[in-house]
């Protein structure tokens, strides 16, 4: 059945020509020279002051990085990235470490623009009109501008800053997770990004601790020809919760800018750590000319017993997406949980999903995938499930959905699930949508029509993965989400 | 880890390589099929784990050794080994060491409608159908069809006139039949008429302890609005190696069903290609692979939908025991032009072994908007209700796992059409539970 109109209008708002966030903020900067040499990683690790153990572990990963070669197994194509016609490093002039009026204005009014808040006033402003209240880590091209609620979050113990202080003031923590969980020589981008990584956030949150507010960051590509290379390390103790959140956004350009992150998250014994993204880099334009080229590796490791790590994403910008957040459950009876809703239009393409590697006993993971592809775009779910020879009783369910509108793009799914250990459940489903004939029944019975009844029934599935995400983002989530699922595809 | 890995030629790309010297030389069709087929081996060699279609079956760690082409296999020796199938009424035709052997087959008294000879005898007369040989040709290269193009000599070569109903089965035994190991290669084509009904049995055998290498490939071109059933089964010897690819082109209006069944082998891949090039057909690709101690199979299918209005349904069903390990990979890929295609896809495993592995991989590649298709694949061990629950009524544990698993494969089985085949089929499954307990 093909997509209902509500679902083609809904995308349709989504449009590459309908990108709000497409401006570009005039602002003096200070730029590594072009192109990536030894040197451009010691101007990054000098311009951070950084100790020498960072500068030789980057130093590695760039040696490492060299003899390596771009992966191209991702159903994804793009013209070769010219490594050394990028800057690497491109920061606002004015300092802004010390205090939130030393911020460059021009700044504070791109962030009030894209309606994030600097200013701790301005933030419980919104509170006071019923928001709640969110710590913010506004990371500008390659330096993080503002961290607001540092105090307050110190108070419980909650260790919240760019992940350059960290370095510096929490080196021992540094040290002992860095790398844990996405080593150097993980893939290309992650070497890559090992090596000249400027910025990100870092959290900590000790034993016990559950973090008392929301904790976000947001990435701002402002200029040209840079890439961003940010890296975000969270570490939840035992018994401590969090929720962390991150929105991206990028100027409207005919170029193509790269931004390879790398995101890894820890979590101890009994520690719950919840990741929510709302991807919206610039998507280029109905031509497919410019946008982000985003190639992120975000990981989890389980590695305490009963832990658990949650992954919502909400896709909907870059010109191509290659991102795949992964749950390692190392701890016995540790959970993994991904939702995804992927939505590419005009030449967009997205090569996305997850791994759930299963490795301790009784560890469980659900993967909630949709996949909505529109213009001449090609979505893609690529996912694997895997459980090693000790993981007994391990449990995964894995549902994927796909919808396409019109006939000129693509929409595929390739799940590998792998099973060494014979008390391993998995079960994968990639189906039709499944309104079952009795809802609909039901609902009609009552006086809904078709149409209305069947809003109805999608509105309450999505749900799940909808209420899933943090409030300030369900919201706008909602409006993406709110496409129906009317003749997907698996 | 990403460098661009050329390694050195292994051994057994070697002793291929040398045998591939023997390719014939020629003018015709076949034997230019032949020099292609050869030089891609050439130049690819032997899949690797980074090759995608081949990530779960590296035949280049796998495949140790390559062994000489096989001689020709003596008359008594082939009729003493081919047991399979024996019991069903069907046509029968024997290939011992990959060439037809007259002697055993039954190529006399044809059906009105039929045409049976080999491949050999076919290219001796310059026969015409064999244009059709090497007409579906996978997107990607494959080492086994390439292979068997490469060196394959003898087969079978049938023709099913448009219209006719032949409801006697033909049934291709293939045999490995010397006292060294060898392989074997044979490739075969069917030609099924428009409007035509037909039935094609094949079944592969050998000595255990032997670690023989047969390779087949069979090609089927199905005319509009024409009947085919095919119904496989793979028992080779525990040491040998299969390799097996099967090709369908689909015509219009037409119903395909190809049931594979595999007990056999200590490698084993078969790998099915089918195009659906004609609207409105309906196609049933199932299989059921029961697998013990070290075995490795290895169940690969491409299907690709590129007119609109057809109907896919694939069901497989693997039990591992022991240290077996269990491969499904399955790509359904839907056109653009494809639209109003209803596609199905399931694998399930049932995982009995401790030490068992099951690597899954249901894929789908959708460019039509208007369609409906859908894969799922589980992977887990006998549920323990259900066992609870026959036990509680006095049945022993193991007694108890056999009911399970026959009506775990049942399932799948059952959608064999021909009585005597299905028959066959159930009870070679019962004599692998039976050997088990």
């Amino acid at each position: 059945m093909p997509a209902v109109q509500e679902t083609v209008d809904q995308v349709r708002s989504l449009d590459v020509d309908q990108y709000k966030y497409g401006f570009f903020t005039e602002i003096e900067t200070e730029k590594a020279p072009k192109g990536l040499t030894e040197d451009t990683v010691r101007f990054i690790s000098a311009k951070k002051n950084e100790p020498e153990w960072m500068l030789e572990w980057r130093l590695e990963a760039f040696r490492r990085w060299l003899t390596m070669r771009e992966p191209d197994w991702a159903r994804v194509s793009y013209p070769p990235i010219d490594y050394q016609d990028l800057y690497y490093y491109s920061a606002p002039k004015r300092p802004s470490e010390l205090s939130i009026d030393d911020i460059d204005p021009e700044i504070l009014a791109t962030y009030a623009k894209l309606g994030i808040p600097l200013r701790e006033r301005d933030a419980l402003l919104g509170i006071a009109s019923g928001g709640t209240k969110v710590a913010v880590d506004a990371v500008f091209d390659s330096v993080s501008v503002a961290t607001t609620f540092k105090e307050e979050l110190s108070k419980a113990g909650v260790i919240f800053m760019p992940i350059s202080e960290a370095v510096r003031e929490h080196p021992e923590l540094v040290k002992k997770y860095l790398g844990s969980v996405v080593p150097v020589t993980d893939n290309y981008f992650a070497t890559l990004n090992s090596a000249v990584f400027s910025d990100g956030s870092f959290v900590y949150v000790p034993k016990g601790v559950r973090c008392p507010m929301e904790l976000s960051t947001y990435f701002r590509i402002n200029e040209r020809n840079t890439g961003q290379f940010e890296r975000t390390l969270i570490i939840a103790d035992e018994g401590a919760y969090v929720s962390y959140l991150e929105g991206c956004t990028a100027p409207q350009r005919d170029e193509n800018q790269l931004h390879a992150a790398v995101v890894e998250l820890v979590a101890l014994d009994d520690a719950e750590i919840k990741y929510s993204t709302v991807q919206n880099w610039y998507p280029g334009d109905k031509d497919g000319k410019g946008g982000i080229f985003n190639f992120v590796t975000k990981r989890g490791d389980c590695r305490g017993d009963r832990s658990k790590i949650s992954w919502t994403q909400v896709e909907t910008g870059s010109a191509i997406t290659w991102k795949y957040p992964s749950c390692i459950l190392r701890g016995d009876n540790s959970q993994g949980e991904f939702y995804s809703i992927a939505i590419s239009n005009g030449r967009q393409q997205v090569d996305s999903g997850t791994k759930m590697i299963h490795l301790g006993k009784n560890t469980s993971s659900r993967i909630i995938s949709k996949g909505i592809a529109a213009g001449y775009s090609d979505n893609t779910y690529r996912g694997l499930v895997s459980a090693h020879r000790k993981a007994t009783g391990a449990r995964n369910f894995t549902n994927c959905d796909s919808l396409l509108i019109g006939d000129k793009c693509g929409a595929h799914t390739v799940p590998y699930i792998e099973s060494k250990n014979s008390s391993a459940q998995f079960e994968h489903e990639a189906t039709t949508s499944k309104i079952s004939d009795d809802q609909l029944f039901y609902c009609r019975q009552r006086g809904l029509d078709p149409e209305e009844a069947t809003a109805l029934i999608v509105n309450g599935f999505v749900k799940d993965v909808l209420q899933q995400l943090p409030m300030e983002f369900a919201v706008e989530a909602q409006k993406l989400i709110a496409v129906s699922l009317e003749g997907s595809v698996g | 880890m990403n460098a661009d890995i050329r390694p050195i030629r292994t051994p057994a790309e070697q002793a291929i390589l040398a045998s591939l010297d023997a390719v014939p030389a020629g003018t015709d069709r076949l034997a230019d099929l032949r020099r292609a087929a050869a030089r891609s081996f050439e130049e690819h060699g032997l899949p690797h784990r980074r090759v995608e279609e081949w990530k779960y079956t590296d035949l280049r760690s796998l495949m140790r050794e390559a062994v000489p082409v096989a001689g020709s296999a003596a008359v008594a020796e082939a009729d003493a080994r081919a047991r399979l199938l024996r019991g069903v009424e069907a046509r029968r035709i024997v290939i011992a060491n990959g060439a037809v052997v007259p002697e055993l087959s039954d190529l006399a008294d044809l059906e009105e409608g039929l045409t049976l000879t080999t491949l050999k005898a076919a290219m001796e007369a310059g026969d015409e159908v064999l244009s059709r040989i090497g007409g579906i040709v996978p997107s990607r290269y494959d080492a086994s069809l390439a292979l068997n193009t490469a060196l394959s000599r003898d087969g079978v070569v049938i023709t099913v006139a448009p219209g006719a109903k032949i409801a006697r089965p033909v049934h291709v035994a293939h045999v490995f039949a010397s006292a060294g190991a060898a392989a074997m290669y044979a490739r075969s084509l069917v030609v099924v008429g428009a409007g035509a009904s037909f039935t094609y049995a094949e079944s592969f055998e050998g000595p255990d302890g032997l670690a023989y290498q047969a390779n087949s490939a069979t090609e089927f071109t199905v005319g509009d609005g024409a009947h085919l059933d095919v119904v496989r089964l793979q028992e080779e010897g525990a040491s040998a190696f299969h390799l097996s690819t099967l090709l369908f082109d689909v015509g219009r209006d037409s119903q395909v069903h190809a049931f594979t069944f595999g007990l056999g082998a200590a490698v084993a891949r078969t790998t099915l290609y089918a195009t659906l090039s004609g609207e409105d057909s309906h196609v049933g690709f199932n299989g059921a692979t029961l697998l013990k101690g070290r075995q490795h199979a290895d169940s690969t299918l491409f299907l690709d939908h590129q007119v609109p209005g057809c109907e896919s349904r694939e069901l497989f069903k693997t039990v591992l025991d022991d240290n077996a390990r269990g491969v499904f990979q399955g790509k359904i890929v839907v056109r653009q032009a494809a639209q109003k295609t209803d596609g199905r896809m399931m694998s399930r495993a049932l995982v009995l072994g401790d030490e068992a592995e099951m690597d899954n991989k249901p894929e789908l590649e959708i460019f039509a908007d208007d369609v409906q298709c859908g894969h799922g694949a589980t992977c887990g061990a006998i549920d323990d209700e259900l066992l609870f629950y026959l036990r509680a009524r006095g049945i022993p544990m193991k007694e108890a796992q056999s009911l399970l698993v026959q009506a775990f494969v049942g399932e799948a089985i059952e959608t064999i059409e021909h009585d005597g085949l299905r028959e066959a089929l159930v009870e070679r499954a019962e004599a692998w539970l039976a050997a088990r307990a």
